[in-house]
């Protein structure tokens, strides 16, 4: 059996910050308030209030991901577990590149004991996201138990298995994980732009149009993601967190402190870990940023993944590229 | 149970094509899929699978394999982590060995069980149970050794073969005959689909005091597809729609039901030449006999013969008393099965229509005669009505 307590934990960390959404959102600042005050609320146990709060949001915005979700959160933890349902569907509905509301679907799915579509859920999740470390989580724990139920009809023990149901992990905001930044460029297009164009997107020009740019500068960004992608492999996390700026846009805003121990915990807890770099592409934007595409194949004891990744660097005034952000798709 | 083996044994199973009908086929199948290294095919394999067939306990253990095959590395066939009953484990692992071994080692084309020498013409099918390989071979009779059209995975006794006495739980060894067709009415769901006695004990196992009785080829109760290799009480059992398929091809009181340790395959000519040497016997037997010398005669019987109720002597005193008393006797031999019983060396039996005629007694019978060769020559050990 997987440990859930882990990613509990990285749930409850992002709680403390709203997570790159509320960054991202050009709404009134007082709307934000709100959907922060629900998450506090929330968060202390408050239910109703909590659910006051986002209904108030939502009679402003009634569109709004951020506070659907939420809203679908509460609902869940109060046990309205058919409200809860139709809000997140209808997200993956009018939302269907967010991970996060197919992953609470496949959670109250599989409390209901109804595995096949809880696995359904996640994978979609997975697919529109194939970073998204919660989803595959959960899937994990969720493929464990499908097995204990397989192994039990095999071995005719199937008599309504009282053993430890196992939750998975609710996720209590859209934006977590590795992949908020991508997430949140969709559903609010009409009201933000995507932080990754927002520095001077008009500097930005591929390698090939840019003479200036020292001719090896791509050469060393790829070496410094190789090095990255092999200190990941070999769980030397010093050596791996090393390769991350000292601005590094955490995801979701989460302190780096809190970052780092939740990376340290993740990649030392690991038996094995292979990541596999292919196909990248360097876009240097002057001498001293780039942005590289690739894919990336992870592999650990217990997970796998596939997907584009896409890392911007910088480099320091040592010289040294390092990441200063980093994005699935 | 080796892991090793099991899975290489399993894995090299791909002689089958996944579209084949039976879900041992589709099993196989899936074992393809997994030897290649596609899982996400495998699973879906396997799914198809256990829609169509939801008792079929084995594809379910698959099916969890294939699963937590995706969260860790697999560490065994069958990689339950929680404590359950072992044996339980231990025989759907066996039955998987049993069913992909036996997709393997298919007999070869020209190859038939030398246990089968001869079946006559009413014989339309016999039946041979491989206990090694859990195997149930389907022979049709036409021409020549009777060779394999299809061959069943079968249930034997919890305790192996050859039975000796009554509860040992136990499947016997030797040379049988379907005595009954059991009406699916009368019997319970423990059954399945139908139930076919044999004549354990038979003459042999009697003459070895071995007892007991009830020994069937039958079914499989409902919630389940089939059952471990070894968990009969000494019955043959086969899947329901297994049972379907062979039911038509038993005859009562016709349908020799051989149990082996292991089949023998050997050359159709091997064979022949067997049948031909032991028919040869039978014929100069017949000829002795109406030749009235009954010296003669009786040369062709062991010292170690023995009816049911007289030793040698006793029955050589009786014969020699009646032949010599006899005016003219004609023997007439028809409709002559020879059945090769297992583990036992060059012990045959031969069973046929005995038409005997004479000035004093005359009787048409069913005559079942034990040939054994002992220097050299067959010879009687036993003889009785059949």
């Amino acid at each position: 059996m997987l440990d859930l307590t882990a990613s509990r934990a990285t749930l409850r960390r992002g709680f403390v910050s709203l997570g790159a959404w509320a960054l991202l959102a050009a709404g009134p600042l007082a709307w934000g308030d709100e959907i922060q005050e629900a998450q506090k609320l929330l968060r202390a146990g408050q239910h109703q209030q909590a659910l006051e709060r986002v209904n108030r949001s939502l009679a402003a915005k009634p569109r709004d991901p951020q506070a659907r979700f939420l809203k679908g959160v509460i609902l869940t933890e109060q046990g309205n577990t058919k409200e809860a349902v139709e809000i997140f569907s209808r997200l993956t509905q009018d939302f269907p590149d967010l991970p996060e509301p197919y992953n609470n679907l496949a959670v109250i799915y599989a409390s209901q004991g109804q595995y096949e579509r809880a696995r359904a859920a996640l994978e979609q999740s997975i697919r529109t996201h194939p970073s998204y470390a919660t989803a595959y989580e959960n899937l994990g724990d969720l493929y464990a138990k499908l097995a204990s139920q397989a192994y039990d009809k095999a071995l005719q023990l199937d008599k309504t298995n009282k053993a430890a149901q196992k939750k998975l992990s609710l996720v209590r905001e859209i934006g977590r994980g590795p992949a908020p930044v991508a997430v949140a460029a969709k559903p609010v297009s009409e009201t933000t732009k995507p932080i990754a164009e927002a520095p001077k997107p008009e500097a930005r020009t591929p390698v090939a149009e840019k003479p200036a740019a020292p001719s090896d500068a791509s050469g060393e960004v790829l070496k410094t993601v190789n090095a990255w992608a092999q200190a990941w492999s070999n769980r030397d996390v010093d050596a791996y967190l090393a390769h991350y700026a000292k601005d590094f846009k955490t995801p979701g805003g989460e302190p780096r402190p809190a970052w780092e121990k939740g990376r340290r915990s993740r990649i030392a807890g690991a038996k094995t870990i292979s990541v596999v770099v292919s196909e990248p592409k360097v876009i240097l934007d002057g001498d001293k940023r780039a942005t590289v595409s690739f894919r990336q194949a992870y592999r650990s004891d217990t997970f796998r993944a596939t997907g584009t990744k896409t890392l911007v660097l910088v480099r320091s005034a040592d010289g040294r590229w390092q990441i200063q952000e980093e994005k699935a798709g | 149970m080796r892991l090793a083996p099991l899975l290489a044994a399993l894995l090299a199973a791909s002689a089958v094509s996944a579209t084949g009908a039976t879900p041992e086929d589709r099993l196989s199948g899936v074992f393809q899929s997994i030897g290649a290294n596609r899982l996400d095919e495998a699973l879906k394999r396997i799914d198809a699978l256990i829609q169509d067939h939801p008792n079929f306990h084995l594809a379910h253990l698959v099916r969890g394999d294939l699963l937590l095959a995706r969260t860790r590395p697999l560490e065994t066939f069958g990689n339950v982590t929680k404590t359950v009953p072992a044996e339980r484990l231990e025989g759907l692992r066996e039955e998987a060995l049993a069913r992909m071994r036996a997709q393997r080692q298919r007999p070869a084309e020209d190859r038939v069980p030398r246990h089968v020498l001869q079946l006559h013409a009413g014989q339309h099918h016999a039946l041979i149970v491989d206990s090694k390989r859990s195997r149930l071979y389907v022979l049709a009779n036409g021409g020549g050794p009777p060779r394999v059209i299809a061959d069943y995975y079968v249930t034997l006794g919890k305790n192996g073969i050859a039975k000796v006495r009554e509860g040992d739980q136990k499947t016997p060894v030797g040379v049988y005959h379907v005595t009954a067709d059991l009406p699916r009415r009368k019997l319970t769901d423990f059954y399945g689909s139908g139930a076919f006695p044999i004549n354990y004990p038979n003459e042999w196992d009697r003459r070895l005091g071995r007892n007991g009785h009830g020994i069937w080829l039958h079914g499989v109760p409902s919630d389940v597809y089939s059952r471990p290799p070894r968990a009969s009480d000494g019955c043959i059992v086969l899947a329901n729609a297994d049972l379907d398929a062979v039911a038509p091809f038993i005859q009562v009181g016709l349908t020799p039901v051989i149990i082996a340790d292991e089949v023998e395959w050997a050359s159709a000519e091997a064979v022949e030449a067997e049948r031909r040497s032991l028919a040869e016997a039978l014929e100069r037997w017949r000829t002795d006999w109406q030749s009235r010398d009954t010296e003669r005669y009786l040369a062709h019987y062991s010292p170690r013969f023995r009816t049911a109720r007289q030793d040698y002597e006793a029955w050589a005193r009786h014969k020699r008393k009646a032949n010599g008393a006899r005016g003219w006797l004609e023997v007439g031999v028809s409709r002559v099965s020879m059945l090769r019983y297992p583990r036992e060396r060059d012990f045959v039996v031969v069973t046929f229509d005995q038409d005997y005629r004479s000035d004093g007694l005359s009787s048409v019978m069913r005559k079942r005669q034990y040939w054994v060769r002992e220097d050299g020559h067959w010879k009687i050990i036993y003889e009785g009505a059949a």
